[in-house]
């Protein structure tokens, strides 16, 4: 009985586990890690200095290859390591009722402290470290062989559109269209992004995506989209303003990420793999069991039984 | 301390506490605190109200606080209604019987009240059967010698009637002058002593004496005990309500507990201290990483100061996170489990018996689990084992042996013979079985006579008289008159020599009417009448006839007769008016005195009345001794009778292949010696034969007081012993011994003798029979015939600790399953204690979506009971206690550890990137360990029925359904996240490889061990699957009782070390 399960299992987990992972190839992945190569030589030493000092310009450019051809829409991400959004003391620090309703504003409770009044004792909205540690580094790209000259329009310049990229969920329900942004970020200590006060919450969409925290320290969020084809062995420039402090503590890499989407999402080789290991597992276990059986059959009294 | 009672006058006196009876154990004002303070006497619901205290706590607590307030809350409410329920079930038994109409006396008239209403100093008269509504002091009875009858087995649980005397003082009242009777009664406080009560009495005129009379106990008559064969009596009372000696002598039962009970309590403290460790190691570690690596964390915003508890924090908050380690709902899952498998036992048709109508009764719910796994079956024999159904079998009368083989003496012709022909030593010997007994004629309308006894023997004896034209026909305290070959003859009945059970004896002076004889009737047993036969006659044919008559298991009685002398009986009848009103030493004396008068007997012969077996009995007790059961006989029997009951219901096997070894010695040096002698023929003799031991309850005394320890090693080496001429007591002592060893005993008897025993053994059974309900009442489990014991205990004990076993071990699985994916996800979370799971989830994890597949198990039979009856021998898995112990519990331990690391790391790496949000991986998480848990709950499930499937895969499907439904609540976090992951065909993908690397080495490991090392269980499940359960061809049967029984004693040799921690402690110390 458990003989042909364990084939059947590896009869149906072979070819799926395959159908994953060519699905997982289709999929087309530029990662950009810039954390330390945005970080002028001479300040490779003391990079907390370096992203603290508001004075340099912390523009940084560089070049990407496209190994294979992408088509739209093409996801871009940004991801970070060693950050844990899930840490307890961080995670907790939010107050949904202040981000769904105006007014909740003043309900900022034990929870969303230290973040939780600003220094004229008013409630800070959005409060709490989520949103204070918001992330504000952006990105621009162009592509880089095919420079527009005279006359020649050449393809489009590649916009990002950072519309669209929280969930519906959070736009209509979670986040408030009548809440705005109030005394956000004017403590002493500057966390990360400021918000456009004039935009009520229901539209700040980098906030959305930042506050629905990740449940590992190395996650990636969408950054935007970008409607437009690319092709094997384009070279396109990013323009990142790295303002974000992820050198303070150890391994708090930075990466801006392309991709492509197939059917299982983005490229992740895991499903795929395990599946063809399990599935052979099952092969080798069903075949070891049967050999087992012939070598060494059962007792004799056993087989009496059957 | 005195108490003064005024007789009949309500003016003056203190007030008493009227005759409300209360057994409730709460008021409807102190039910609330009470009862929470009673539930929080046990250490797991203080362990959960600190952990609910510790959540409200904002700053540490990981979940919102109604995760434990509210379970809490639930299992509170439960367990305070089922309370509140069984107290108001005793509230109705007491309102029912506090306002049962009595007959008072009140302001000189006599008159119906509720019995609650009776006060102190009332009159109450009582009628024939009436029960005693409070304690009273006799003044008055129907019988003109002022004697009255009482039942006195709801207090003490002794069955035989007992005399009350009204005292001297009131001796001459006539009934008229009852009723208004005055005068004052000096008696102590209320106490719970049923044997004493010293007081005093004295009347005020008009009745002329007034000095004081002393009142003993059996002036009394006691509440809840019952007047019998009195037409009236009436007392003063004395004592009422709750102050009576019956209800300052109820006690509160100590709840039994399971060995599976203490097991798992043994269980969870293992995990409690496991808990404790993980919390300490995983705090420690917190607070390292948060001072090293925390604070550099600026976006975490770590004061540099913190409070002083500041150390404190992580472990607490991993305290929290930790403490679903130990489920809150397992308490209640159990005795929900325990409460349906007594319905199941309350159910049984196949333990109703048809006879008398009475179905199998569970009054205690709580201990089924014992059943399985019980060790020693003491039983009682008269009534559990045999009919107790009498029947006068055979006599011998002046040296001629009636009735054979071939028929009873009532049929023997010879003896009818005899009786035509007015034989002199027949007719003798049937007077004395017609005149010497204490049964009551009753005469129907149409002339029929009917006999009242409370001895079945007499009942025996009397009706094979009447059969043999030696009618008794009428009797009362004074005269007898018999009816023999249609010619009366009239008795006067001078004296009664009651039976005691030191006696052995009972006599009866009786004048002859015609005559004018004295004539002394004895009857009794033979080691108590031969002694005192005249010297001239010749026993010896007796002794054979006796010795005959109990090899064929039949009971023996020898009669036997004197004539007195006139002056001789006079003197004598002095003697013994002295010693009957003596007030001390009373029983004694009169003893003395009995002795005195019962000398020189002629005897006449012996009877013997077969106590039938009941059916079933030996292949009953062949099952439960194949099933590894040690069945002990104790009763008050006669050793040879016992012997020959034993044999024939197959307690021992007879002389080639079993050994029966008698410990007995006239001097208790010889006791001693041959206890020792037993002994080490037991440790030399190989295991094939069957060794039983066989003692009397006079040697159980000595060997107790002098060798208790040799005769525990013994106890601990026989698997049989018949114990005869025990008394209540000693019976009580021998389950005593045995479960001071450590071994689990079930008690199993019919009579008021036999309720000591039933309490005190770990399973009393009664069985509802003839000698009355006392022993079904104070026992755990009531059955009609002593055959259903075997489906008690192999099919609801074995089941039962079956499912309990799963059950419990299945909770603690499902929690660690859940609580090591938290501690595995502290690990990415920099130690700080995040919940993966939100509080809904949590809530809901525990108590539905896995409380309520774990139900099915409740239905679940491993084999099915045709199987199990089969090769009861399969008892032995859960007598062991292999179901349940510490190596099957680290198996599951292992198997939460394995798949909380499959569904956690598989979680992680399918769910990582850009799907890593926190909503989303933990509803994954938590899909994981659903689609896991309902295939642990199929792969343990051996019987499949509509009701399991529905339970499992219809529990799988609603927690789609209610996630999808919490998914479309906007205010939630997890809004639209359970449709999201729906939608995704990754998701579904991710549960299948979930579900395969978790249940492949499962099922692997299963199938391995199924064929290269099967359990008994095993491989009775394979022959069910492949034969059937009812056809088993001849072959097969043999080869797997041979295959079993291999296994089995392999088992059996472990046995010991496996087996003990689960009882007691102490057993290592002993063996």
């Amino acid at each position: 009985m458990v003989i042909p399960v364990l084939a059947f299992v590896g009869l149906i987990f072979i070819p799926i586990g395959l159908a994953c992972i060519v699905s997982s190839n289709k999929v087309v992945e530029v990662v950009y890690r810039y954390d330390t190569k945005c970080v002028p030589g001479n300040m490779l030493h003391n990079k907390v200095a370096y992203i603290q000092n508001a004075s340099i310009d912390k523009t940084c450019t560089r070049t990407l290859k496209i190994p294979r051809d992408m088509k739209r829409p093409i996801y871009i991400y940004y991801q970070l390591d060693k950050f844990y959004q899930n840490h307890r003391r961080y995670s907790t620090s939010r107050s949904d009722a202040q981000l769904r309703e105006p007014k909740a504003a003043g309900d900022v409770a034990e929870f969303c402290k230290p973040e939780a009044f600003a220094a004229n004792g008013r409630p800070i909205v959005p409060c709490g470290l989520i949103a204070w540690s918001l992330f504000n580094d952006t990105y621009s790209f162009a592509r880089r062989n095919r420079l527009p000259r005279d006359g020649d329009h050449g393809p489009p310049p590649l916009t990002v559109s950072k519309r669209g990229i929280s969930w519906p969920s959070e736009r209509g329900h979670l986040f408030g269209k009548n809440v705005f942004p109030r005394n956000f970020q004017n403590g002493s200590l500057v966390g990360g992004g400021q918000l456009d006060p004039r935009k009520p919450l229901s539209e700040q969409e980098d906030l959305m995506v930042w506050m629905r925290t990740a449940a590992l320290p190395r996650f990636r969020k969408l950054y935007g989209r970008m409607e437009a084809d690319l092709v094997a062995g384009e070279l396109i420039t990013v323009t990142v303003r790295n303002s974000y402090n992820s050198y303070s503590y150890a391994g708090g890499e930075k990466a801006v990420v392309l991709s492509t989407a197939g059917w299982l999402g983005g490229r992740n080789g895991f499903l795929g793999r395990a599946y063809v290991v399990v599935g052979m597992a099952c092969f080798l276990l069903a075949l070891l069991l049967t050999l087992l059986c012939l070598v060494f059959p059962m007792k004799e009294e056993h087989l009496l039984l059957r | 301390m005195k108490r003064f009672v005024y007789v009949n006058d309500e003016s003056c006196g203190e007030s008493y506490c009227d005759n409300r009876v209360s057994n409730t154990k709460y008021t409807l004002w102190n039910f609330l605190p009470k009862n929470l303070l009673e539930q929080f006497r046990r250490f797991m619901n203080q362990y959960f109200l600190l952990i609910a205290c510790l959540q409200l706590w904002s700053r540490i607590t990981p979940v919102s606080p109604v995760t434990t307030w509210g379970p809490l809350a639930i299992i509170f409410i439960v367990s305070a209604s089922k309370e509140a329920w069984d107290d108001y079930n005793r509230y109705l038994s007491d309102k029912k019987a506090n306002e049962r109409k009595v007959w008072v006396v009140k302001d000189g008239i006599r008159g119906q009240i509720k019995a609650q209403e009776i006060h102190v100093g009332n009159i109450v008269w009582l009628h024939e059967n009436d029960e005693i509504p409070c304690d009273l002091v006799l003044i008055g009875t129907s019988d003109p010698q002022g004697i009255c009858y009482v039942e006195t087995a709801a207090l003490d649980g002794e069955t035989d009637l007992k005399t009350r005397i009204i005292p001297s003082i009131c001796a001459n009242l006539s009934s008229d002058q009852l009723g208004k009777v005055k005068g004052v009664l000096e008696c102590p406080n209320p106490d719970n002593d049923i044997r004493r009560f010293d007081a005093n009495m004295r009347l005020f005129p008009p009745i002329i004496d007034n000095e004081k009379c002393p009142l003993a106990i059996n002036n009394t008559l006691l509440q809840s005990c019952y007047l019998r064969y009195t037409e009236w009596a009436c007392g003063v009372a004395i004592y009422t309500g709750n102050e009576t000696k019956s209800g300052m002598s109820r006690g509160t039962a100590e709840p039994k507990l399971t060995a599976a009970d203490s097991m798992i309590d043994k269980l969870t403290v293992a995990i409690f201290v496991f808990q404790i460790v993980v919390v300490l190691v995983l705090g420690f570690a917190g607070n390292i990483w948060k001072d090293s690596n925390g604070r550099k964390h600026w976006y975490l915003m770590y004061p540099a100061e913190g409070p002083w508890y500041d150390f404190l924090v992580i472990p607490l908050r991993f305290e929290l996170l930790c403490s679903i380690m130990i489920p809150i709902s397992i308490k209640v899952t159990l005795d929900l489990a325990k409460g349906v498998y007594a319905k199941f036992i309350d159910c049984d048709e196949q333990m109703f018996d048809r006879e008398t109508s009475t179905p199998a009764h569970s009054a205690n719910t709580a201990i089924s689990e014992d059943l399985g796994q019980v060790e020693y079956i003491l039983s009682d024999k008269t009534g559990t084992l045999t009919e107790n159904i009498m029947i006068f079998r055979r006599c011998c009368i002046n040296n001629t042996q009636y009735g054979d083989d071939s028929g009873d003496a009532l049929k023997d012709t010879r003896l009818l013979n005899a009786v035509s022909s007015n034989e002199p030593d027949v007719v003798k010997f049937l007077m004395v079985m017609a005149l010497c007994n204490t049964v009551v004629p009753i005469k129907s309308n149409d002339g029929a006579i009917s006999y009242k006894a409370q001895s079945q023997d007499e009942e025996a004896l009397v009706n094979a008289a009447s059969n043999l034209n030696m009618v008794l026909t009428s009797k009362d305290s004074s005269s007898a008159e018999i009816c023999f070959n249609s010619s009366k003859f009239q008795y006067e009945l001078l004296d009664v020599l009651e039976f005691t059970s030191d006696r052995k004896r009972m006599s009866v002076v009786v004048k002859e009417g015609g005559s004018g004889k004295f004539l002394l009737l004895s009857k009794g047993a033979d080691e108590a009448i031969f002694p005192r036969s005249n010297p001239g006659q010749q026993t010896k044919t007796y002794l054979e006839a006796v010795e005959m008559y109990s090899h064929l298991g039949l009971r023996t009685l020898c009669l036997g007769w004197r004539e007195l002398e006139e002056g001789e009986y006079k003197e004598w009848s002095k003697k013994f008016q002295e010693a009957s009103c003596s007030l001390d030493n009373r029983e004694c004396k009169i003893a003395e005195v009995c002795h005195s008068l019962e000398q020189g007997i002629n005897i006449l012969g012996v009877t013997a009345i077969e106590d039938r077996l009941q059916d079933g009995v030996p292949e009953t007790i062949k099952l439960l001794r194949s099933a590894g059961i040690n069945v002990w006989m104790l009763t008050g029997d006669k050793q040879n009778t016992a012997i020959q009951i034993a044999l024939l219901c197959n307690l021992i096997t007879p002389e080639s292949n079993g050994q029966l070894l008698s410990i007995n010695g006239k001097t208790e040096d010889e006791i001693l010696r041959s206890l020792e002698r037993a002994l080490v023929i037991m440790k030399t003799t190989p295991e094939r034969k069957d060794l039983a031991f066989v003692l009397d309850g006079w040697t159980l005394e000595i060997i107790l007081k002098h060798s208790m320890e040799s005769f525990t090693r013994l106890a601990m080496l026989s698997r049989t012993a018949i114990c005869c001429r025990m008394t209540p007591l000693q019976k009580a002592q021998l389950v005593g011994i045995l479960k001071t060893v450590g071994y689990l005993t079930l008690a199993i008897g019919d009579g008021g003798n036999d309720v000591r025993m039933i309490q005190e053994a770990n399973i009393g059974v009664g069985i509802s029979g003839r000698e009355g309900l006392q022993a079904a009442r104070a026992a755990d489990y009531s059955i009609g015939k002593f055959k259903f014991l075997k489906r008690l205990i192999l099919v609801h004990g074995r089941y039962s600790y079956n499912r309990t076993a799963f059950i419990s071990q299945y909770s603690f699985y499902k929690s660690l399953l859940i609580c090591f994916i938290q501690i595995l996800f502290s690990f990415v979370t920099g130690l700080s204690g995040t919940s993966l799971f939100n509080s809904i989830s949590l809530m809901a994890y525990n108590v539905f979506y896995t409380s309520l597949p774990v139900m099915t198990i409740l239905f679940d039979k491993d084999m099915s009971e045709t199987t199990v009856l089969q090769y009861p021998q399969i008892l032995l898995y859960s007598q062991a206690g292999r179901l349940l112990n510490p190596s099957t519990f680290a198996g599951w331990f292992g198997r939460s550890l394995y798949h909380a690391l499959v569904v956690f790391l598989i979680t992680v790496h399918t769910n990582a990137y850009e799907q890593s949000n926190m909503e989303e991986i933990s509803m994954v998480a938590l899909s994981g360990c659903i689609w896991l848990q309902a295939f642990v709950v199929t792969l343990d499930t051996n019987s499949f029925t509509y009701l399991q499937v529905i339970l499992i895969w219809g529990n799988f499907v609603a927690f789609y359904i209610i996630n999808l439904i919490l998914s479309s609540v906007p205010t939630l976090q997890m809004y639209t996240v359970m449709w999201r992951l729906c939608s995704q065909p990754s998701y579904w993908i991710t549960m299948a490889l979930i579900v395969t690397i978790g249940m492949g080495p499962v099922l692997a490991l299963r199938y391995l061990r199924n064929v290269y090392r099967p359990s008994a269980i095993d491989v009775l499940q394979q022959i069910e699957q492949t034969n059937g359960p009812t056809q088993t061809s001849r072959n097969v049967e043999s080869a797997t009782r041979i295959y079993l029984d291999q296994l089995l004693t392999d088992l059996r040799r472990n046995k010991g070390s496996i087996h003990q921690p689960l009882l007691s402690d102490s057993v290592a110390s002993i063996r």
